[in-house]
């Protein structure tokens, strides 16, 4: 493994306050060094008149696993002349626009910058295959998020108020399904579906379980807080998509107060709400449909426990992914295009819709502000990623476009002057008598340092401290001198001039230049031994699961190169 | 209007995928550069001079330019794919995908050409003097965007699938088709002189079919309405005119339910 002096760049690292310092990065044996460190046959990057941050860091993104494989299944037209033809030397056929296949994924955020990736919903049942095809994308670190909002055992363990219950369960579960967090899709909602219903708001009791959404959000925080795990709860919660929303998600974001974290992995968070974009509706109808952004914002800001990712809306053709079945089905009601629907068992459900965000639909625009809005709302940016919730909002490839639009407000009032129903779209939304521009420094909060932190990993990933992880981008655009096209700044961000991962340089200016191993990360919780809990496991497994319960655990062939977080909450 | 003649002199092994093969490809580029336009045989990427005979000249533009193919073309695929003017006339069979996602212009197969011919098409002119293969002028698969505007004309008859999520534009069948035709229409319009074997229009919203002969097995999701007199493609006749697919979903015009219209000659 080769040494490398990243020299004369702009360096951008939020943890270590370095501003846009001029100064230079070191790597060795696969880690961030002290330049002292370095012998003399470094080879040196000449990084002047360039950005240089941390590799990026994905909070939120679906990319691998069950629904993205049925999406793949459902789109044979996504890959339709929208596939590259093998260009690089190391790198394999790419295919597919909004559901690429495992090759692209990899390659793609490789040539963005960005060093790790988080699964976001991993249906407990097909975790062995999730892995499978993380192993399978490269590059690349990952890890996934169990999906629990509707799980059988957390259901009943909270309906009893049994946190210990619950936690040791869990503990047992993030280490069958080699998981990293607890995600929680439509909490109880989807449960509900089963039965042809839903949960629109927090106080609708699950049908059969006879407990609300609110005493499920309250609980797995809880449970999570017990077992002081590096990530908060990371929630994607009721009534996603529809006008007047807002209402439920500032009720939900309420249900954190009083709750502090509990962890030795430095977040601040007990609750992180993914893709509040979708959750920051107003109106009551599509015709009258209007952002809340500002409402939700103006909470969030005050609340130092919770985060946030954006969801942002891209303008694009895409496919829409989610365990929130019911939310799929009705989505399907709107656009008449294609749906599937998955049901898992006694763990959760997914739908997949193809979905055009036209540019010249009103809701779509003003979906598109709402996004946007969240971000330049945000007072804290520390507390605030850049997503897409790929590929729902739109494709993740667009992250740089998304960039643009932060940084320039020139860009993002061009286009919303072009819409169709610009007028309405105006009135609708902020966004236009917003003057805020992201600097580089936020914006490295959002994509590294934030999401890092807030993933309880800042001791890996998101910094250019020496000792983290060897992950630096590179990028062709000089803070001093912006370009006076701000397309340029989505293309620098797009294809990074440098990107190194673990200290191997793996591209430059977009090329594949190698693909060393990836890890995958995942949480082993030792909890006190609870002889219920086994008992309840093995019994469910005997009664209802189509699979034995040898056979459920991720084998480790799986997840050739893994990363385990040690927890005992034993001790 | 400048002429280039493609003489098949190598037949290729494999099928060869010849979608550079297109008056916008070949406008204003001489013998040479149109020889050295790249094809695949299966996964290995050649010249096109490499199996055809180039004669002739290409025109300025692609409005400007005909492209006749003479030899066997039977195992040639996406002739004419996305052009968007000028002519292609090829002189005996050729494979699929011929004038696929084709824009405008003409083609003219004087023999019979196998499945997704006029694939989403959005204009101009596709004639086959034969027979066309299955999923004529129909969607991509899995994509609900077909056929959107131009003409398909097949003398010959057509296999299953004719015209599936067709949108707009015209599509002629002058012999018999089998099954499936207009499945998830929103749009256009088909018209079969012969027989169809059945499950015509299922799940269509919009747009009609008309239909000459029988059809043997007509889909329970459609009604008949009256009888009604058209005249179609230069023929009058009367029309037993049904509306459906009832078991789908319909959108309102002005306050009116819009159905598909399937009219079976009486």
């Amino acid at each position: 493994m080769g040494e490398y002096l990243i020299k004369n760049g702009f360096v951008f690292d939020p943890v270590q306050g370095i501003n846009g310092d001029k100064s230079d990065v070191a790597l060795k044996d696969g880690k961030i060094v002290e330049t002292t460190a370095l012998s003399s046959g470094a080879t040196v990057i000449d990084a002047s008149g360039m950005t240089v941050m941390a590799g990026g860091v994905d909070i939120h993104s679906h990319v691998a696993g069950a629904k993205v494989d049925v999406g793949r299944l459902l789109r044979p037209e996504d890959k339709l002349f929208k596939s590259p033809k093998k260009t690089g030397k190391v790198s394999r056929v790419e295919m597919g626009y909004s559901v690429p296949t495992t090759f692209k994924t990899g390659y793609d955020y490789t040539r963005m910058g960005y060093s790790f990736v988080m699964e976001a919903a991993m249906p407990p049942l097909e975790a062995p295959h999730t892995h499978e095809e993380m192993r399978d994308t490269p590059i690349i670190d990952m890890a996934a998020m169990p999906v629990y909002g509707n799980n059988w055992f957390m259901l009943e363990y909270l309906k009893n108020g049994e946190i210990e219950n619950n936690a040791a369960y869990s503990a047992w579960l993030m280490t069958a399904t080699k998981g990293f967090a607890i995600k929680v899709v439509n909490p109880g909602g989807t449960e509900a579906w089963g039965w042809g219903l839903n949960c629109t708001t927090i106080h609708d009791p699950v049908p059969y379980f006879d407990i609300t959404p609110a005493e499920i959000i309250k609980g797995l925080i809880e449970t999570n807080e017990y077992l002081r795990l590096p990530h908060s709860i990371h929630l994607h919660p009721n009534n996603l998509g529809n006008p007047g929303n807002y209402e439920t998600t500032l009720e939900t974001l309420r249900l954190a107060e009083g709750y502090s974290p509990k962890s030795d992995f430095g977040r601040e968070q007990v609750l992180h709400n993914t893709h509040l974009q979708f959750h920051s509706y107003g109106g009551d109808s599509w015709g009258n449909f209007e952002s809340k952004a500002k409402e939700v914002m103006d909470y969030v800001n005050q609340q130092k426990n919770l985060t946030i990712d954006l969801g942002c809306v891209t303008l694009d053709e895409t496919t829409t992914m989610t365990a929130d079945g019911p939310f799929e089905h009705h989505l399907n009601g709107l656009n008449h295009l294609k749906w599937a629907n998955t049901d898992v068992e006694l763990e959760t459900a997914a739908g997949v819709v193809p979905y055009v965000y036209g540019k010249n639909v009103k809701v779509c625009d003003i979906q598109w502000a709402i996004g946007l809005e969240i971000a330049l709302f945000a007072k804290d940016m520390m507390r605030t990623f850049l997503t897409t919730d790929h590929p729902n909002a739109g494709p993740f490839f667009r992250y740089p476009r998304i960039i643009k639009w932060l940084m320039s407000k020139q860009s993002r009032d061009e286009l919303l002057h072009s819409f169709k129903w610009a007028d309405r779209v105006i009135a609708a939304t902020n966004l236009e008598s917003i003057d805020r521009e992201m600097t580089f420094n936020e914006i490295a909060q959002m994509t590294r340092a934030g999401p890092a932190k807030a993933l309880g990993i800042a001791h890996m990933y998101g910094s250019l401290k020496p000792g983290m992880n060897g992950n630096v981008a590179v990028y062709n655009i000089n803070p001093e001198h912006m370009p006076a096209d701000p397309d340029e700044i989505e293309k620098a961000f797009l294809r990074a001039a440098y990107v190194f991962k673990d200290g191997v340089m793996v591209s430059r200016d977009g090329e594949i230049l190698a693909t060393p191993p990836k890890l995958a990360l995942w949480v082993n919780a030792k909890v006190p031994e609870n002889a219920q809990v086994r008992r309840d496991i093995y019994e469910k497994f005997r009664k209802y699961y189509s699979v034995n319960l040898e056979n459920y655990p991720v084998r480790d062939e799986l997840a050739p190169n893994q990363r385990v977080i040690e927890l005992d909450i034993t001790a | 209007m400048k002429t280039v003649t493609l003489t098949m002199k190598n037949k290729p092994e494999l099928i060869l995928e010849c979608n550079n093969v297109t008056p916008d490809a070949f406008a204003g580029k001489s013998l040479a550069d149109i020889g050295r336009l790249e094809v695949y045989e299966g996964k290995f990427r050649a010249p096109l001079a490499d199996y055809f005979e180039i004669a002739g000249e290409a025109g300025e533009t692609a409005a400007d330019t005909r492209i006749v193919m003479k030899g066997d073309c039977k195992r040639v695929k996406r002739i004419g794919q996305k052009m968007t003017a000028g002519e292609i006339e090829i002189e005996g069979d050729a494979d699929m995908y011929i004038g696929g996602w084709m824009e405008g212009g003409r083609i003219h197969v004087k023999g019979n050409v196998d499945a997704f011919c006029g694939m989403a098409m959005k204009g101009g002119e596709l004639l086959v003097d034969g027979d066309a293969g299955n999923y004529l002028g129909a969607a991509y698969r899995g994509d609900w965007r077909g056929m959107q505007g131009g003409l398909i004309r097949v003398k010959g008859n057509t296999g299953n699938d004719t015209a599936t999520f067709i949108n707009g534009g015209t599509i002629i069948v002058e012999g018999n088709a089998f099954i499936h035709v207009s499945t998830h229409g929103e749009g256009g319009t088909v018209v079969i002189k012969g027989d169809v074997e059945g499950r015509v229009g299922g799940q269509m919203v919009k747009g009609d079919v008309y239909v000459f002969g029988n059809i043997q097995y007509m889909l329970p999701g459609f009604k008949y309405m009256e009888d009604v007199e058209k005249e179609i493609d230069g023929t009058k006749a009367t029309f037993a005119h049904y509306i459906g697919d009832l078991g789908e979903r319909h959108p309102t015009s002005r306050g009116q339910t819009v159905y598909a219209n399937l009219y079976v000659k009486a």
